[in-house]
Parts: structure tokens; C-alpha cells; sequence
């Protein structure tokens, strides 16, 4: 297989702004940012709670979730499909291979991530913060976001390894959104697709993205941290 | 007799088999001031971390200016006049001018009024030209008066300091024992858990000996 003639037209479909690929680029974009919008509270919240409250059955539910960090996305896919297709209980929002089929199982794929970094962020916490902030005055909600606060590096590295993980996730996305071009097709099913028809230049300029995208979030990580006075 | 303004009553606090107090109790009148002396692990700071409802007891009924409460269940609003600091405070990741503030935010105090009480108590704690100043760039005697000028900014009924002079050498603690020494004077009712024998010396401060699961006055 010749490399650097797939490679050069590669960066020719992006420089060209070819509206496939860049209708390809905002779905994977688009999906994986709402997906992240939405599960972040609620999970970053779980995250804190188990962190913060000691409970019968603490230490299995924290085995439980870690455990779906390792889930194959293809069977969180296969069970969506089941709940969302025309039989399933599911069926009558009539969501399969929809964008926001495609979001619910990016929320299902990023939940335990962001669980397990933000307990582990408020776990690793000076457990001053969140008494200081109690002897001061704060309501116990106002000192649990002022401790995710003070953790907002480990928060906010939750986040981004969310948005990591759901970007390029291609079993899923296959699964319950159905590659349908100009609808569902994002980074890694058309990937998939293009590289198995033998279509080389836009598989590569995806990836090319794809990996801008991760080296965007680790620089964009530093930058914060950097920012925020830590080496 | 007058009605203290804080007291813990029928205390019992244990560390697993460790009883660090049994049926113990605890008075402090409104304007005094207090030195908690004691043995390591004796329980000064478990008994200041109890009062500040930071730390619950097994038992114990709790009285705040004629209010009663159980240490199970702390009352929210005292938490707006009783304001407990750290051995080794914590000042969050932001400016010293914000930290001063955190607390009047809380209490839903207008910026205006903010802005002029912590500049006053960034003047009384010596540190004016600190106010933009991260935390993390300061010494720990400037971090130690950071957090006393947060706490007293609050204008707290009931200030709890916890051995404020500990880990401080030289001038640092000179400086320190200086604005512990202007609180206690200030009419505000100070409980100080200390070993520093200067503190302990203060004669505005009535001494309490926390030993063998009880708090006696030590005069």
C-alpha cells in the first residue's frame, strides 16, 4: 500500500474544505461535546457524593463503575440498539440511528469516566477545603463545588478523558446511529468505512484530526494547569 | 449566674476503644477568652473541631446563645457565627483578597461593604500588598495570617483557632501572636487550643486543662 500519496490527498480534502469531510468533522464534534454537556453534572456530582459519603455497599459500587471503564463500547451499543429499535421498549421515541441515539450511548461510554476521575480527584483533596469552607459559612453544596474547585485540574481531566474516549469510539456509533452519511457518520465510523472500500485520503485526514483533537486536549489540560500555578 | 454563650454538655467522644471524653462538659461566656492547654492527642482539637460542628461525638448536647442542639445535628445557621481555623490552614487556589472574601459572600454581604472589610483586615493582618497574591506564594507565617484576618473579617461571635503559633518560628510567630493577642482583646470570645507558652501567658485568657476525658480550669 503507498503511504504518502493517501497522505498528501489527505491534507488536500482538508485544506479544500470539502463538505463531506467537514460535515463528518461537526457531527463527531457536535455529538461528543452535547453528550459531554449532559452527563458531566450529574456524573461529576455521583463522582463527589461517593467520594464524600461512606455507605453500606460503597466499595462494590465503586468496583461496579470502575468495572464499565472497561465495557466494550460495541455492547453498550448492542444493548441501546435493542432498548431503541422498533421493538424495544424503548422504540416509540423512534431514536435509532439518529445523532442523538449516538449521544445517549457517548453519555452511557463517558459516565464511568467521569465517575471514577472526579472520585478519584476528590478523594486525593485536602480535606481542609471542604471544612474551611463549612467553618466559613458555605451550605453543603456551596463546599462541594468549592472542593471540585480546588480539583478543577483533576475535574477538568475527567472531562476531557470523557471527550477522549467518546470522539474516537466507533462500536457504538456504528451500532445505534448506522454510519448514515450526512446524518451519523462521524470521525471513526467513516474511518471504518472509508479504509474497508479502500478510500485511504479521507480515513487519513480523519485521523489526522482525530489526533489533533487529543493533542488539543492534552495541550489545552497543561495550558489550565499551567495557568493555575502547578508544574 | 449568667447563661454562657456556648457550652457542650454530657460530651462522649471516642476513637474506636480510645475515650477521649466521658460525660464532659465545657462553658464559655460571651466577650472571654480561652487557652485550651493539654498533652498531645488529649483532644483540644476534637473538642474545638466538635464545637465548629466539623466533627460529630457519640453524644452530647450543644447550647449557643440559648439555642440547644445535639452535636449529631448541628444547626446550619450557626455555622454564620462560629468560625473555626485550621492548625495548618487552607487557603483555597486564588487571590488572598478572594479567600478574605469567601466567607462575606456567604453571608450575602454587597460587594461594596466586601471590598472595605477585607481591605481593613488585610491592613490589620499586615498583608495589603498581598491581596492579588496566590496563596501558594506566600510564607507560612503570611498563610497563618491570611487565615485569621478570613476568619475575623467575619466578625465571628465564637473564633476558634487552633494552635495558631504551631510550625512558625521568629518573627512569623511574633506576627501571629500579635493578631491572636489583638482578637482576644477585641471583645470577640476566643477559644485558642495552644502549646505556645505565651499564649498560654496572656492574662486575658482564662486557662482549661483538657486531661483524662474531662476540661478543667487551669489556674
Amino acid at each position: 500500500m503507498e503511504f504518502f500519496g493517501p497522505t498528501g490527498a489527505a491534507f488536500g480534502l482538508l485544506l479544500s474544505g470539502d463538505a463531506d469531510l467537514w460535515r463528518i468533522i461537526f457531527t463527531s464534534l457536535t455529538c461528543s461535546l452535547i453528550a459531554l454537556l449532559l452527563i458531566s453534572p450529574p456524573a461529576i456530582a455521583l463522582g463527589f457524593l461517593i467520594a464524600k459519603i461512606t455507605f453500606p455497599g460503597r466499595r462494590a459500587l465503586v468496583v461496579l463503575i470502575q468495572a464499565l471503564l472497561s465495557f466494550p463500547t460495541v455492547v453498550v451499543g448492542l444493548v441501546l440498539y435493542m432498548l431503541l429499535s422498533r421493538q424495544g421498549p424503548l422504540g416509540f421515541l423512534k431514536l435509532l440511528f439518529t445523532p442523538e441515539a449516538i449521544i445517549i450511548g457517548y453519555m452511557v461510554i463517558a459516565f464511568p469516566v467521569l465517575v471514577v476521575f472526579t472520585l478519584s480527584a476528590v478523594q486525593g483533596a485536602d480535606p481542609r477545603i471542604y471544612e474551611t469552607a463549612r467553618s466559613l459559612g458555605a451550605s453543603p453544596l456551596r463546599a462541594a463545588l468549592t472542593t471540585l474547585f480546588e480539583v478543577r485540574f483533576g475535574v477538568m481531566a475527567a472531562v476531557f478523558n470523557g471527550f477522549g474516549r467518546v470522539v474516537s469510539e466507533v462500536g457504538c456509533a456504528i451500532m445505534v446511529g448506522g454510519n448514515i452519511a450526512g446524518l451519523t457518520r462521524n470521525i471513526p465510523t467513516a474511518i471504518a468505512l472509508e479504509t474497508s472500500k479502500g478510500e485511504f485520503a479521507q480515513g487519513i485526514a480523519l485521523g489526522f484530526v482525530l489526533i489533533a483533537v487529543a493533542i488539543g486536549i492534552n495541550v489545552t489540560l497543561a495550558w489550565m494547569q499551567g495557568r493555575g500555578g502547578l508544574e | 449566674m449568667s447563661t454562657p454563650l456556648f457550652s457542650m454538655r454530657r460530651l462522649d467522644k471516642r476513637f474506636g476503644a480510645r475515650v477521649l471524653f466521658a460525660d464532659t462538659r465545657i462553658e464559655f461566656e460571651a466577650g472571654s477568652g480561652y487557652v485550651l492547654t493539654g498533652l498531645n492527642g488529649s483532644g483540644k482539637t476534637t473538642l474545638l473541631r466538635i464545637a465548629a460542628g466539623l466533627e460529630p461525638a457519640q453524644s452530647g448536647q450543644l447550647e449557643f446563645r440559648r439555642q440547644s442542639a445535639t452535636t449529631a445535628k448541628y444547626p446550619e445557621a450557626w455555622r454564620r457565627d462560629i468560625v473555626y481555623v485550621h492548625q495548618q490552614p487552607y487557603l483555597f487556589h486564588t487571590s488572598i483578597e478572594k479567600n478574605l472574601e469567601y466567607g462575606l459572600a456567604r453571608r450575602g454581604i454587597p460587594a461594596a461593604q466586601r471590598n472595605a472589610r477585607v481591605r481593613d483586615a488585610l491592613v490589620w493582618a499586615g498583608l495589603s500588598d498581598k491581596r492579588d497574591v496566590p496563596p501558594h506564594k506566600l510564607s507560612g507565617g503570611e498563610k497563618q495570617r491570611a487565615a485569621l484576618a478570613r476568619a475575623k473579617v467575619l466578625d465571628p461571635v465564637l473564633l476558634l483557632l487552633d494552635e495558631p503559633t504551631a510550625n512558625l518560628d521568629g518573627e512569623a510567630r511574633k506576627q501571629v501572636l500579635e493578631l491572636v493577642t489583638s482578637i482576644c482583646i477585641e471583645n470577640h470570645t476566643v477559644v485558642v487550643a495552644s502549646h505556645d507558652p505565651e499564649i498560654m501567658r496572656l492574662a486575658i485568657l482564662n486557662r482549661l486543662r483538657v486531661t483524662d476525658r474531662r476540661v478543667d480550669h487551669d489556674d
